[in-house]
């Protein structure tokens, strides 16, 4: 928003860029040291050594929330009658442990708490998705500036993590990680290297099974890697889409007086419309999370 | 749009939650949950048992009621028995005590008329001997002719 080129592109443009902390390229006249990117460009050619300030600060500001209001909940859980708090927490944890115990049958304490973290912490990352779009970023514009003596230009802050894919995969590959974890702890090292390469095409001979094997790999390494993948885009690609309609209704706001009362309805209709999709894909994520691990803990 | 150290970041902050939350929010929540569930079980169990018990009392009751009923009635049953018994023997002892009072006076006034007899007997007997001495007085001899007056004395 702030700065001397305001244009459509401009404008969406500094909206989808993370504020990134890294090391500055061999190119770079700070070459070697860290420091804040003032541009895309800057952001782009620090590569892996970078890290996204906003959407940890604010991943880690809403799962600190998640985590302190259940944990005040928790501690002071009583069996007699439930106050307002645990009454809401007892609520949510009914309605995840509910879910749970539909879609996974095996025994394993991590699950459940795992599905309610998925949920609430999407959740809450997804719903700030709802908070108009210019309105953070003009605070950390301000801030950025006064504080850090930076052009208000530069500060980039995007106020949604699930849409910045380094969250949704950091979650996605997490899974990914337990699911190959328990699925080698339950069936084996040999049934997990068997369940990769003797299916979907089985055969009863020796000979055909070797020569079946690289093909069998091939299908389920796909579907293996496919997991993590779609999980993560899908959370990924609907919030991004989301906001980027936000972003564009946004735009209509500088658009004159008419465009711009259009601008409030249209706001006002995707936001009521994507409160769906945000409790909707916190649910998927959750739930797919969940059956990924059954199928971890059973063979198929 | 750039994969970074955020990726690495973001799970090891999801893994560190999930562990908080295992430990420290699921158990004690699920444990409230299911000792309400519990409490609630056995609350309803109680319920329904205090209903058996006191439908068992409500039977005890119409049964010690019936028990009382009977043994009430049995109760006057042996009352009246025994006041009809009270009568009839009181009536029993009357009669025999008018029947002893009775024979008593038949007894008495048998006495008193043999008594009386006796007397007027003896008085004829002395009246006959007073007469019959008066008559006599010269020719018969008392104390010789005193069996025949006795033997005359007792057939009068």
């Amino acid at each position: 928003m702030a700065g001397e080129a305001l244009t459509a592109s401009g404008y969406i443009k500094h909206h989808l860029q993370n504020l990134t902390y890294g090391k500055f390229p061999e190119s770079h006249e700070q070459a070697g040291s860290w420091g804040f990117a003032h541009t895309a460009q800057e952001a782009k050619e620090m590569g892996f050594m970078a890290i996204h300030v906003d959407t940890m600060f604010f991943s880690i500001l809403l799962g600190a929330l998640f985590l302190f209001i259940f944990r005040k909940a928790a501690k002071s859980a009583t069996e007699g009658v439930p106050g307002g708090l645990q009454n809401f927490v007892e609520w949510i944890i009914e309605f995840i442990d509910n879910s749970v115990r539909g879609s996974f049958t095996g025994k394993n304490p991590i699950v459940a708490p795992m599905a309610l973290t998925l949920f609430v912490w999407i959740l809450l990352m997804n719903l700030m998705d709802l908070v108009p779009v210019d309105w953070l970023p003009q605070v950390a514009g301000i801030v950025g500036s006064t504080v850090l003596g930076m052009d208000p230009h530069h500060v980039f802050f995007r106020v949604v993590p699930t849409t910045d894919p380094n969250a949704t995969f950091g979650m996605s590959l997490a899974i990914f990680a337990l699911t190959i974890f328990y699925g080698i702890k339950i069936k084996g090292i040999g049934g997990f290297m068997a369940e990769l390469t003797m299916q979907p095409f089985e055969a009863k001979s020796i000979p055909m099974k070797v020569l079946l094997l690289p093909i069998n790999f091939f299908l389920e390494f796909v579907g293996l890697i496919s997991k993590p993948i779609s999980l993560s885009l899908r959370l990924f690609g609907n919030l991004y889409a989301g906001e980027m309609i936000f972003i564009l209704i946004a735009l209509l706001f500088s658009s004159g007086i008419g465009l711009g009362i259009f601008a409030g309805v249209l706001q006002w209709a995707w936001a009521v419309f994507h409160i769906l999709i945000v409790m909707l894909q916190a649910f998927i994520f959750m739930t797919l999370a969940v059956v990924y691990m059954e199928m971890a803990h059973h063979s198929h | 749009m750039n994969i970074n150290l955020t990726l690495i970041g973001q799970s090891i902050t999801f893994a560190l939650f999930v562990w908080f939350c295992m430990k420290y929010i699921w158990p004690p929540v699920m444990g409230a949950l299911e000792a309400r569930r519990k409490e609630i079980a056995d609350g309803l169990a109680a319920a329904e048992r205090g209903q058996h018990e006191q439908e068992l009392a409500e039977k005890r009751a119409v049964e010690h009621i019936k028990d009382a009923k009977g043994q009430a009635s049995d109760i006057i049953t042996q009352a009246q028995k025994r006041a009809s018994e009270i009568v009839e023997e009181a009536k029993g002892d009357a009669k025999t005590e008018a029947d002893r009072i009775v024979t008593g006076a038949n007894a008495e006034i048998e006495q008193e008329t043999n008594r009386a007899r006796e007397q007027l007997r003896q008085e004829v007997v002395t009246l006959a001997i007073a007469g019959a001495e008066k008559v006599l007085k010269r020719e018969v001899d008392k104390d010789a002719h005193a069996s025949t007056l006795n033997d005359l004395a007792t057939q009068l």
